[in-house]
């Protein structure tokens, strides 16, 4: 009886939890669309209450007219795209090596690189300041996609390896036994087995870049390579207490969609590239 | 395998194996520094070079605004900093908001791994809600944050039965910083939460069920036998959190552009270069900083003895 007690005690509070994880989670979201949908006359009148009065869906032609917003995206999906794809071609070798080969200084490496991927990234605003305009990097692509490495790439190699040790790499040699060539046992056998952990590796490595804020608003000054969260801080104007809301909550959804995308497609891999980059799970 | 193929009795063959697996050895070894040595290069390079440029920028009394002025001081950049209040001031605010965001984000995320752990339905809807605060730009978060707390059009002193309709946030420290701390909260549970869940899983059942048996408690088998076994997971969440927290400087950015002095050491390091055109000033904050980086994560790895690459079965 008492068992039974405890357990119902259980399941009520998990069904708490249950419906508590969404909420905390989805809250603030929800609150961000419903404001994209008030008036810009609304908000500068004040409007406190969740839901918009009037609905309007003209914030989103709005924005997307916005050069400078266009522009921004344009950016930062470039920017992070580059930063991507440079940091997963350095870090694969290396987090192959780490997985499967013993070295002296793998320690070393495996320690390095979350030490270097928790490096507080503002110190190196002051020097890049001053070396990007002797060099003519200031305000360009490359500008930000150097720094960004400094995080991405130790990112990269420590997911990665996480990945690559569950891979059965006996598969390769099994496949040479049956005759297949080196090349057709790694082709047919391993790319296809790495390559799941290699794509969540980069959706991680990318949420990562793109979010990068105090290198983005430091080292550009136009739109030209301003990336999204740079340039919604300068939507807000010169009263930083009284921005227009609708607006920049419009921008914020729009960058927030493929965020939900990405999330609602690869859930279960994302969780895994992150627990298992962390904790031997 | 050498011992299998052959005869114990032939000492010869058995050295000519151990020489060759030494050979290979030797092989492994060498291919397996030369393909961590491109990324390994590059990561010193991107970092430690400007890192390096820092330290010899930190020496010299160097504003932007009067480039030839530029004058060297030794360590006087360094004694101004260290003797001002602001520094210090900023110091306290970024280890309040680490520790007290830090704190919660264990006890939240330690619930959100539970249920996640537990609840056997709707397991993607868990994992799309929980991966959304992860996935979304932090100044985006932050938006949403102020906007919430904003005096015309914010929701929260509408929903809040202890707070007027009047109450404004960002008017006094200690509110902004929640508001501030919350926003951070909400952003970074998420991970902390995943993080624990992973420890949560390696937590033998079995023991669990012996202890239920021997007649502990809830409480009991929470304090004795889960938190001891996910010890290596908590640690490495704390750690990885504490150093991510020590950075904050989106949401303070976004939320008060430091007003109400709640500005952090990165927010300061930031105004200092940019705003004030500092390099000399602002590169001191900047070694000063990126030390004190260091001292935690070295305070934290020998105080709870936690080894991020240990924890992961790599020892």
């Amino acid at each position: 009886m008492r068992a039974d007690g405890r357990q119902g005690k259980d399941r009520s509070r998990h069904w708490i939890g249950f419906i508590a994880i969404p909420v905390w989670c989805l809250l603030p979201v929800a609150w961000i669309v419903s404001l994209s949908f008030k008036s810009l006359e609304e908000t500068a009148a004040g409007s406190p209450q969740f839901l918009p009065k009037d609905f309007t869906t003209s914030n989103y032609g709005e924005i997307l007219k916005n050069d400078d917003f266009t522009r921004a995206l344009i950016n930062s999906f470039g920017i992070a795209m580059i930063a991507t794809v440079l940091s997963v071609v350095f870090a694969t070798p290396a987090a192959y090596a780490i997985a499967r080969l013993e070295f002296k200084g793998k320690r070393l490496v495996l320690s390095m690189a979350p030490a270097i991927a928790m490096f507080p990234v503002v110190s190196l605003v002051g020097p890049l300041f001053d070396m990007w305009r002797t060099f003519g990097l200031f305000n360009t692509w490359p500008g930000l996609i150097i720094p960004y490495m400094t995080f991405t790439l130790p990112l990269a190699i420590w997911t990665l390896s996480a990945f690559f040790r569950e891979i059965p790499w006996e598969m390769e040699q099994a496949a040479q036994v049956d005759g297949a060539t080196s090349w057709q046992a790694f082709h047919k056998v391993i790319v296809p087995l790495a390559a799941p952990g290699v794509f969540t590796a980069a959706i991680l490595t990318f949420f990562f870049a793109r979010n990068e804020f105090v290198l983005t608003i430091s080292l550009t000054s136009t739109t030209s390579s301003r990336t999204v969260p740079a340039q919604m801080s300068f939507f807000v104007g010169p009263d930083p207490f009284n921005p227009p809301y609708a607006q920049l909550a419009t921008a914020s959804v729009i960058v927030t969609i493929p965020v939900i995308i990405i999330v609602l497609l690869f859930q279960r891999k994302i969780v895994a590239g992150l627990t298992s980059g962390a904790v031997k799970g | 395998m050498s011992a299998v193929t052959a005869p114990q009795t032939d000492k010869a063959a058995e050295e000519k194996a151990r020489a060759a697996s030494s050979d290979r050895a030797v092989a492994e070894n060498r291919l397996g520094q030369k393909l961590v040595a491109p990324a390994v290069i590059l990561m010193l390079l991107v970092t430690a070079w400007p890192m390096i440029r820092a330290l010899y920028l930190s020496l010299f009394r160097y504003r932007l605004t009067t480039p030839d002025d530029r004058e060297f001081v030794g360590l006087g950049n360094y004694v101004t900093v260290l003797t001002d209040s602001l520094f210090w001031q900023d110091t306290l605010n970024t280890v309040i908001i680490m520790v007290v965001t830090v704190a919660i984000e264990l006890v939240i995320g330690f619930g959100f791994a539970m249920v996640m752990h537990k609840i056997m339905i709707a397991r993607g809807l868990m994992r799309t809600s929980i991966l959304i605060p992860y996935g979304i730009i932090t100044v985006v978060s932050a938006f949403a944050r102020q906007f919430a707390f904003s005096l015309n059009n914010g929701f929260v002193n509408a929903w809040l039965p202890f707070v007027g309709d009047d109450y404004n946030w960002f008017g006094g420290h200690w509110s902004a910083m929640f508001a501030i701390m919350i926003a951070e909260i909400w952003k970074t549970t998420p991970f902390m939460a995943l993080l624990l869940l992973a420890g949560l899983s390696q937590v033998s059942e079995d023991m669990l069920e012996a202890a239920e048996v021997d007649g502990a408690t809830r409480t009991q088998r929470l304090f004795k036998v889960i938190l001891p076994n996910m010890k290596a997971a908590i640690m490495v969440a704390v750690l990885f959190r504490a150093l991510d927290a020590f950075r904050i400087f989106d949401n303070i950015f976004v939320m008060t552009r430091g007003a109400q002095e709640t500005e952090s050491s990165s927010f300061l390091t930031y105004r200092q270069v940019i705003e004030q055109m500092q390099l000399g000033m602002g590169s001191a904050l900047s070694v000063l900083l990126f030390l004190t980086v260091l001292l935690l994560a070295f305070a934290i790895v020998k105080l709870f003895k936690v080894d991020p690459a240990q924890a992961r079965g790599e020892g």
